[in-house]
């Protein structure tokens, strides 16, 4: 029982930020604009929620405030891919080099040249509810939110349309670039709030190396996805699992297996799971474009 | 363009000598390595050894920070130009770039922090290496005489040799304070998942684990929230990492890089520039130690103890492990 807990804990606070970060991913592809800067969001997220909640003692806006920290890169994101028609993938690709940047710049501007934010008190941390940070029932809740959007609204059916076919989008009279732009837009604030679900809750400080990767593994996940929520949300939810795993069965006492090897793990579950099962994935066919 | 060149070469050709020349003052230069000087870790430590070398010894010192891997050349070439007397590089990354530098410029003296070139090491280059298992020896001991469920938790980055010290050195000192104590070992495979860190640290936690110890770089932060969330004892690495949780971190295993570098420099000062070898610095020297705040988190009882034992390892009288082998052997000689 012990164990199952620990599987299941490990599970939810493993993909937390992981699942706001895809589910951005999802929002911005669904556009037909490719996010590759997702981990530099992530990153920037992390850095602002931890400042604006040492600032004002109040973790719910530090999470806003990572929130933004993401759409301010977004926001170049837009400026460079849509309204400059620049190569997404490069544009993205300066988003990860900027985020790590400005975050560690502004880091040492604010706190006495330390490339690291000091820890926030238990208290000053998101709350905690059932033994699960706030953040993990708000990363379900904004699963299910972006699965009504695509699924159950208008504007959900226009992003999906500018996402397949601009071109029957601009006949039928609508302004595909604002919709690219929503898209991105959230894309970076979901992002960012992937970023202080780990400065808020996980642990309680930024420093440079927090966001190492995650930001991929989430555009692994919604690719693993195939660009819907649902399943999007899942694939990190079994990524998160396969991480448990590992620390699990590496924590073991009565049998050594070795810690190089099986942290390779979820990687070769993920490979095995997208070479066996997935079939075919299906990206938005204008996306890039 | 062409003016701008001969000025420019100029410039190159009579720049260093006249800097040279200015003073007869010892100069140190010091390349950080990506953390730059401020990281609060052992860049910082190093620059802190150099300015006490500066006020004590009446040296110059100076540094070059690194944003990149790729800067560690470059910063080494702009400190020869400089005219140091001595360049340091600051941590184990910068070992390809310390030794092309040291073969070009066989003439100049270099040293590096963390890394050991062996049999192999240049006349012109001095290794220092730390002794990490006699400060994880120390804590190791202070876990165990801590814990009250006798079981005590290790988490390391990589497993690496360098890591191993600090694994076999702790738990050496546990089972030095008592035979008794159970030793909860795992790997996290990274030096920056803190979410891994955090979870390896809730499993041992949940196997009663009430003392953890990580050698694991930022995934300490996470080994270091999961002890503050649940109210156990951490013990912190290289550094007094007590100010992440201050009810939580009973100590820290330190490495002084401040000491050790400054130990390099007064024998150079002295004209005892040992070239061509590995330092291993250790307690004896205060290269290592136990963080500072240690004192205000365990009993004096206790801290007494503690200090009668770092003399016992300072006078060599206990030989403490920093592998596998080493630590079976070491085991056999305890009650």
């Amino acid at each position: 029982m012990k164990e199952l807990i620990f599987l299941f804990s490990t599970t939810l606070m493993y993909s937390t930020p992981l699942i706001f970060t895809a589910l951005g991913g999802v929002l911005s592809e669904k556009t037909g604009v490719i996010n590759i800067g997702l981990e530099g969001m992530m990153t920037m997220g992390a850095f602002s929620a931890s400042l604006a909640a040492i600032k004002t003692g109040n973790p719910w806006l530090g999470l806003i405030a990572g929130g933004l920290g993401g759409l301010s890169l977004a926001l170049l994101h837009a400026l460079a891919s849509i309204k400059y028609k620049a190569n997404q993938v490069v544009s993205g690709m300066a988003i990860n080099f900027l985020g790590s940047g400005i975050a560690i710049f502004l880091c040492r501007l604010i706190f006495e040249g330390t490339s690291m934010t000091p820890p926030l008190d238990l208290e000053k941390k998101i709350p905690v509810y059932f033994s699960q940070y706030a953040t993990v029932y708000l990363a379900f809740i904004m699963t299910f939110i972006i699965w009504f959007l695509f699924n159950k609204t208008v504007l959900g059916l226009r992003i999906i349309a500018t996402g397949e076919h601009p071109k029957s989008t601009d006949a039928a009279g609508l302004n595909g670039a604002l919709y690219k732009t929503f898209g991105v837009l959230t894309s970076g604030f979901l992002a960012g709030l992937g970023g202080a679900s780990l400065s808020l809750a996980i642990v309680s400080n930024f420093r440079p190396t927090l966001i190492s990767g995650q930001g991929f593994i989430a555009i692994a996940a919604l690719i693993f996805g195939k660009w819907r929520p649902l399943q999007t949300a899942l694939a990190c939810l079994f990524f998160g699992f396969s991480q448990a795993i590992v620390i699990f069965i590496g924590g073991r006492e009565d049998f050594h297996f070795s810690s190089q090897l099986l942290s390779t793990l979820p990687y070769i579950m993920t490979l095995l799971i997208l070479v066996g099962f997935m079939g075919k994935t299906t990206a938005p066919s204008a996306l890039g474009q | 363009m062409k003016l701008q060149s001969i000025i420019l070469s100029f410039v190159m050709i009579f720049s260093s000598p006249f800097a040279y020349s200015a003073d007869k003052a010892l100069r140190v230069g010091m390349v950080t390595d990506v953390g730059g000087v401020n990281d609060q870790s052992f860049n910082q430590s190093a620059w802190e050894g150099l300015q006490k070398a500066k006020k004590e010894l009446v040296i110059k010192a100076s540094y070059q920070e690194s944003k990149q891997d790729a800067d560690y050349p470059a910063n080494l070439e702009t400190l020869f130009d400089a005219g140091n007397d001595l360049i340091w590089g600051i941590g184990f990354k910068m070992a390809d770039a310390v030794l092309k530098a040291a073969k070009q410029n066989p003439k100049q003296k270099y040293a590096i922090i963390d890394f050991s070139f062996g049999d192999k090491t240049p006349a012109n280059v001095v290794g220092v290496m730390f002794k990490a298992e006699e400060g994880a020896f120390l804590a190791g001991f202070i876990a165990a005489k801590m814990s009250k469920t006798n079981t005590i938790g290790f988490i390391g980055g990589m497993s690496v040799p360098i890591i191993h010290s600090f694994q076999y050195g702790y738990k050496a000192g546990a089972k030095y304070a008592n035979n008794k104590v159970a030793v909860l070992e795992q790997y996290s495979e990274s030096f920056t998942d803190a979410a891994k860190g955090k979870a390896i640290a809730n499993q041992m936690i949940s196997k009663n684990a009430d003392v953890l110890f990580h050698a694991a770089g930022a995934v300490g932060d996470g080994v270091i929230e999961a002890a503050k969330e649940k109210n156990k004892m951490a013990v912190g690495v290289d550094r007094d990492q007590n100010y992440l949780a201050p009810k939580n971190v009973i100590t820290s295993s330190l490495k002084r890089v401040d000491n050790a570098i400054f130990e390099v420099v007064a024998d150079l000062k002295k004209g005892n520039f040992k070239g061509g070898t590995t330092q291993n610095y250790g307690l004896k020297d205060g290269a290592v130690d136990i963080a500072p705040t240690t004192s205000k988190m365990i009993p004096a009882a206790l801290l007494t103890e503690v200090n009668t034992l770092k003399k016992k390892i300072a006078d060599g009288k206990i030989k403490i492990p920093s592998d596998e082998k080493a630590y079976t052997v070491f085991a056999k000689t305890l009650k």
